[in-house]
């Protein structure tokens, strides 16, 4: 990323040398996600972050050519999917959200059941960014298949750890964040299919074949490319120490600390996952009494005023208010070693048993 | 020690946080989010708004502090916002800030000093906890112009005790200088005004959600005549002389507003002279006062304590004024003042004409 801070700094739109090279860095960073996510190169999009990539997923086919496509997705999504199926719905997209269960994991059949005639885009993401439940997206894609539908899938938080690809995930589209995957902040993909019409969200001098304009993140784009190739590169290492490390948080939590709920319950989650409810104890409190110690988790989703809003996850998942305010997210990441679950499950038992 | 610093993002309380650090204190600093427009939109305009919660936030980096957003949105709109505009429906002059201070700056707070890991609550308030007989109490601010102690009067002697106010023995220029010697971008921030819920006109804020009392009504006299009519009670205020639309010699003041009617009931100065009121919910800081003790009575926040002697009648307080009072108006708080002491006080829910 480094030179493209600095000496590099040239607009590949321009036509100079500077610039040239710049497009080249570009092109090549866009071959090498495509590469990863099975793509061809020219169905790369690099947007400014994993919500853009969704919204320009999900607006782009329902509103493509004019249309104002029906849309079906899930009551876990991320707001970027939620938010921006609201907003085609106020314009006049047919919209239908699919419940999930008790565990959060929406079921197949129940999507093949909610598309229409209507329908012109399912989004279902691949495994949920709060409590790392997975979706049965490639069921999904079976359950929809040859209706002429495409299927979207969000795979920010699943792509560090599992095989994101197209293919994997048997899905039309598919978006990514870099910083999920040690990358820089500030940088999307979108993967498609070859010959997806595709209604711009962001309109003006027409880069990325006119599916996203505005002058590129030229430095972040190369470092997102980097950071995917290393990423998959990394991810057996980093599913094997992760793994490790849950399994010994939640473990040597779960020995001292009575009554935790495992909010998934048996449901396929991620790995680098452990979403947890302390019966009693308020996780707000929780939060601030970890940070105090250096153990950073989180709950719920920041708001504007940084206060931890109602997660709309939990609700649909069928927990009470009171319940979801006792729910407490634990990420394990690539720089994670196994101890570090020992470490952590001592730190939260002290502090749940001190609140109790 | 560790100190739990609510944080409004104004100058008075990022000064008593900086008091605080500098007094050896290790302090966290929270923002209460209080107020969602029913839209779901967060206030951009008036107090307690994004902005502010921004200044605290900056205010915490620069002093160094962690700082977080508690959300105590669901308390203020159900003990504050609502509970105003049904005093209002009811024909009552509510004081939102005293229900704040009750139920959630202290009500809601207190109870989480202890979970969050802390020893003592702090707030900027200007108002002093010193001791009496023995016993923490609740004092008078230093500065007399700032003086927050009528918001403050329903603390126990037992929440006080959990409870400090650094800035109590400052004035505000001194809390001002505090400010920019540790150059705090709060410093010159203007103060903040009353009902930080609402931005712009209360009157508006009511009607959006009293429909009824949009309905026009009589004004009338003490004799029960018609001497004028109006557009709706909502913005009647007892004592309130302006905007009456009644040209007559003497002039009219509003003694009495009953929204089941819509009436307002106008009447000389003279009428709105009160002897006595009735006062529920009393709590006193610490012991109660004995029948018939005489003490200062503030009928509401901007006015003098005035002297006047106490009797318990069952649940409510009768207080009995030395000189009748104008302007008492049901709905607000009556704090009861020995000296520069808080007794206690309640809700003024009756008065007496003299």
């Amino acid at each position: 990323m480094a030179p493209y801070l600095d000496g590099e700094f040239g607009n590949p739109s321009g036509m100079h040398a500077v610039s040239r090279r710049a497009k080249n860095a570009i092109e090549e960073a866009r071959e090498r996600v495509a590469a990863v996510v099975g793509a061809h190169p020219l169905d790369v999009v690099f947007t400014g972050a994993g919500t853009e990539s969704d919204n320009l997923a999900v607006a782009g086919v329902a509103l493509a050519g004019g249309r104002r496509g029906g849309v079906v997705t899930t009551a876990i999504e991320h707001e970027a999917v939620l938010a921006t199926a609201h907003h085609l719905e106020r314009l006049g997209c047919p919209l239908t959200i699919v419940p999930v269960d008790q565990y959060g994991v929406v079921d197949p059949e129940r999507v093949r059941d909610a598309v229409a005639g209507s329908t012109a885009v399912v989004s279902v993401m691949a495994a949920n960014n709060e409590t790392g439940a997975v979706q049965p997206v490639a069921a999904i894609a079976e359950a929809v298949a040859g209706r002429g539908i495409l299927l979207h899938s969000d795979a920010v938080q699943a792509a560090v750890s599992r095989p994101c690809s197209l293919d994997d995930l048997g899905v039309d589209l598919l978006t990514l964040s870099a910083h999920k995957l040690g990358g820089p902040q500030g940088v999307g993909i979108l993967a498609l299919r070859p010959g997806i019409a595709l209604e711009p969200v962001i309109h003006g001098g027409g880069q990325e074949l006119g599916r996203r304009s505005g002058t590129h993140n030229v430095a972040g784009i190369v470092g997102a490319a980097a950071a995917l190739e290393a990423a998959v590169a990394d991810r057996k290492r980093l599913v094997d120490d992760v793994t490790a490390a849950r399994q010994r948080f939640e473990s040597g939590l779960t020995s001292v600390v009575s009554g935790v709920v495992f909010t998934v319950g048996d449901a396929d989650r991620l790995v680098q996952h452990s979403h947890l409810r302390f019966p009693g104890i308020d996780a707000e409190t929780l939060l601030v009494r970890l940070d105090g110690i250096g153990l950073a988790a989180s709950a719920g989703s920041a708001c504007h005023s940084g206060a931890i809003a109602a997660s709309h996850v939990l609700t649909a998942m069928g927990l009470a208010p009171t319940e979801a305010s006792e729910c407490v997210r634990f990420t394990f990441g690539w720089d994670t070693r196994p101890q570090d679950g020992d470490t952590a499950a001592a730190l939260v038992a002290a502090t749940v048993g001190a609140l109790r | 020690m560790k100190a739990l610093v609510a944080m409004s993002g104004g100058v008075d309380s990022s000064v008593a946080a900086a008091l605080m650090l500098e007094a050896g204190y290790e302090v966290i600093g929270v923002t209460l989010k209080q107020w969602v427009a029913p839209d779901g939109s967060l206030p951009t305009a008036g107090c307690c708004t994004v902005a502010d919660a921004e200044d605290a936030r900056k205010v915490a980096a620069r002093l160094g502090i962690p700082h977080y957003v508690l959300d105590h949105s669901a308390e203020f709109t159900a003990e504050v916002v609502d509970r105003f505009v049904a005093d209002y429906a009811a024909g009552l002059t509510p004081n939102p800030c005293v229900e704040c201070n009750r139920r959630v700056r202290f009500g809601a707070l207190l109870g989480r000093v202890e979970p969050l890991g802390c020893d003592v609550l702090v707030t900027g308030h200007y108002a002093r906890i010193g001791t009496r007989r023995g016993r923490p109490a609740l004092l008078r601010a230093a500065d007399p112009a700032k003086d927050q102690s009528y918001v403050l009067h329903m603390l126990p002697a037992a929440d006080l005790a959990r409870v400090r106010f650094p800035i109590g023995d400052l004035t505000k220029a001194e809390v001002r200088d505090h400010a920019s010697r540790l150059g705090l971008r709060t410093a010159a921030k203007p103060d903040s005004q009353d009902l930080c819920f609402v931005a712009g006109d209360y009157r508006a804020f009511l009607q959006a959600r009293l429909p009824e009392i949009r309905r026009p009504g009589a004004m009338v006299d003490a004799s029960g005549a018609v001497v004028g009519k109006h557009d709706g009670v909502a913005g009647f205020t007892v004592g309130q002389r302006r905007g009456l639309g009644i040209a007559v010699g003497e002039p009219r003041f509003v003694v009495a507003v009953d929204p089941a009617t819509a009436t307002v009931r106008v009447g000389p100065r003279s009428d709105l002279a009160v002897a006595a009121c009735r006062v529920s919910g009393v709590r006193f800081v610490n012991d109660p006062v004995t029948p018939g003790e005489a003490v200062a009575v503030k009928v509401r926040y901007r006015s003098r304590p005035v002297p006047a002697r106490l009797f318990p009648q069952g649940e409510v307080w009768r207080v009995a004024f030395t000189t009748p009072q104008e302007a008492v108006a049901p709905g607000q708080a009556a704090v009861f003042y020995r000296d520069d002491e808080v007794l206690g006080g309640g809700t003024i829910t009756a008065t007496e004409s003299s």
